[in-house]
């Protein structure tokens, strides 16, 4: 390996690395405050990237059905359980959140499909179409578990996987897209060439990380999230309501997996299951950061994406064996080092829940 | 005087285990009622019932409203506000955001919460000095003028305490009960379980004896500080021959 290919490969590796960090975070977000392991975060990635790809061919995205499926059943669920709670005058509340909020952007995308839309209209298009099923997400299959245990709550996030790659197959069918390039920009630094996509994507994953930690440290809400993830019993003695707290999660996590998808889109060929892996590298990232610390979880994210890049060039038939590989070392040395850490504090939180 | 809450034939199990078993208690507004007994009398957990974090069977009524019908959150936002045995801080958390967090429901008043910040720091100068230190690495007594800080923060109006005086040095313990008092004045009710029966008696206007999820005894606290039965068990004195 040359020195100007090991710094090719470095930047290829930050690159992805940068796209898993926002991944990962997201993937932390929503653990930390809801103790749910999302494992559909990185079909969410990838609907949006598919989304966007669907669009800049000028067809109509599968992602309108799926939000328009997921809104419907949210708000009957909602509309029942409040009906039952003789909560009527909050239906019409839940018929903007449940129902308008996410239909809309659904709806526009369906109308804008099939005219030629320049990047600046695409993008925000795709985002608030992926924005919303998260928390749709969130409302049907997670809230009504709110006090099951992390086991119960892994399995149906693993369903709900497969019921959106599923769908992603019938939506997208089997064939790989990917989205135009954000930029065509290169910039030369010293000897070596920077392309203006790695600078945006490293760019915009150092912005949204900042914005989420000025989120975590200077709003109530931010606080109130982190709160939560503390001290669950805790929350609820200042008036946290753990729902709300639990889906502004999914919300900003949603945000997140957009921004990725959209990110993503132009630097590799995307399949209706790629999101997965996406999200499972990400994991790995999050890992690596055992779970519980952002900043851990940033640079386990960025090893991640370095490691592939330079296992992508010794072999790239074994690539995924590499990075996946690397997970065993890493979670031996974490399990020795925290004799399970992570475990304990979550079964002792559960505990305390039931006190 | 307005009657702020009132539980009838309360009951609380833990599985099969009852460990409230019938308590009816009532506090008038502007109250101090003091709940005592031995341990694993079910204080702990009839306070847990009443803020809402345990299932409960039976009759309570806060202001004009069904209490059962309120869920924890809603609890909080109407005033009513546990400083728990475990204390459940945010751990992880400075001390300034744990109180901060205390303020949570009155988001509205920001003026009024630093304000209120100010008022509690000057309240306890120790935690104004560790105001950016992490919740969980305060001493023991350090933790507990946190978590009646946080409290404070929210603004109670029917203020449930469970051992405010654990594990405090004397000063301290009567620094919190000349705050128990002093909110009395400004109109909050307090419910009070205390280890220290008779600090808790010469503070309280009313008080029960709970055993074994029973009411045993009830009364003006100042009556049952000179009850011989329970000067006997609690108070740790002498029974004086009655002339
Ligand atoms: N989570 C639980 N599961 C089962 N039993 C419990 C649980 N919590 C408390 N108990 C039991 O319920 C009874 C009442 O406990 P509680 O904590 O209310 O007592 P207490 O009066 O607060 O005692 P102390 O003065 O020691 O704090 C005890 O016998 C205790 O063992
Ligand atoms: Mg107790």
């Amino acid at each position: 390996m040359t020195p100007e290919i090991a710094v090719l490969l470095a930047q290829d590796g930050i690159t992805t690395g940068a796209i898993y960090v926002l991944v990962a975070l997201g993937i932390v977000l929503i653990f930390l405050s809801t103790r749910v392991i999302f494992v559909p975060f990185g079909d969410v990635v990838g609907y949006a990237a598919l989304t966007l790809a669907a669009l800049q061919l000028k067809r109509i995205p599968g992602t309108v059905w799926l939000v328009l499926t997921l809104a419907a059943i949210a708000t009957v669920v909602e509309v029942y359980g409040l009906t039952r709670r003789h909560q009527a005058r909050r239906i019409p509340q839940a018929l903007l959140y449940y129902a308008a909020l996410p239909v809309a952007p659904a709806a526009t995308a369906y109308l804008a499909a099939g005219y030629d839309l320049p990047m600046w209209a695409g993008i925000p298009i795709t985002f608030a179409v992926v924005l919303p099923i998260s928390p749709l997400l969130y409302r049907i299959a997670f809230r009504p578990l709110a006090d099951a245990s992390v086991l119960v709550l892994l399995i149906v996030a693993v369903a709900a996987h497969f019921a959106l790659s599923g769908m992603a197959l019938v939506f997208f069918g089997p064939e790989g897209f990917r989205t135009a390039p954000l930029t065509r920009a290169f910039f030369s630094v010293g000897p070596m060439t920077v392309s203006g996509q790695s600078i945006l994507v490293v760019a915009s994953a150092a912005v949204f990380g900042l914005l989420l930690f000025l989120f975590f440290e200077r709003t109530l809400n931010g606080k109130a999230l982190r709160a939560t993830a503390v001290n669950r019993v805790g929350a609820r003695l200042v008036g946290i309501e753990l729902s709300n707290t639990a889906a502004t999660a999914f919300l900003l996590a949603s945000a997140l997996a957009a921004i990725s998808g959209i990110l993503i889109g132009p630097i590799t060929t995307l399949y209706y299951d790629s999101g997965f892996l996406i999200g499972l590298k990400a994991f790995v990232g999050a890992i690596i950061g055992g779970l519980v610390s952002y900043p851990a979880t940033i640079v386990g994210a960025i090893l991640v994406g370095l490691g592939e890049s330079y296992a992508s060039f010794w072999n790239s038939a074994l690539k995924e064996v590499i990075v996946f590989g690397s997970l065993i070392p890493i979670l031996l040395w974490q399990s020795f080092a925290t004799r399970g850490g992570v475990v304990e504090d979550v079964e002792e939180e559960e505990g305390e829940s039931r006190t | 005087m307005t009657t702020l809450l009132s539980v009838e034939d309360l009951h609380v199990s833990y599985g099969k285990m009852e460990a409230v078993s019938g308590v009816s208690l009532d506090m008038q507004a502007g109250q101090i009622v003091t709940v005592i007994g031995p341990n694993g009398a079910g204080k702990t957990t009839l306070l847990s019932a009443l803020m809402g974090l345990l299932p409960c069977k039976g009759r309570s009524r806060y202001e004009s409203d069904d209490l059962t019908a309120l869920s924890t959150e809603e609890r909080v936002r109407r005033g009513i506000c546990l400083v728990p045995e475990r204390r459940e801080l945010f751990s992880d958390m400075t001390v300034a955001d744990n109180l901060i967090l205390g303020a949570y429901t009155r988001w509205r008043e920001r003026r009024a919460v630093q304000a209120d910040l100010d008022e509690v720091f000057r309240r306890f100068p120790k935690l104004a000095e560790r105001r950016r230190q992490l919740a969980g690495t305060l001493s023991g007594g350090e933790q507990q003028m946190l978590a009646l800080g946080r409290a404070l923060m929210a603004k109670p109006r029917l203020l449930l305490l469970d051992e405010p005086s654990l594990g405090l040095a004397p000063l301290i313990v009567r620094e919190i009960f000349r705050i128990v008092v002093g909110l009395r004045e400004l109109g909050v009710s307090i419910l009070l379980v205390e280890q220290n029966a008779r600090a808790a008696l010469e503070t309280a206007d009313f008080g029960y004896v709970l055993e074994t999820g029973c009411v045993v005894h009830s009364g003006p606290a100042a009556g049952l500080a000179h009850d011989p039965r329970v000067i006997a068990s609690y108070l740790g004195g002498k029974v004086e021959p009655s002339s």
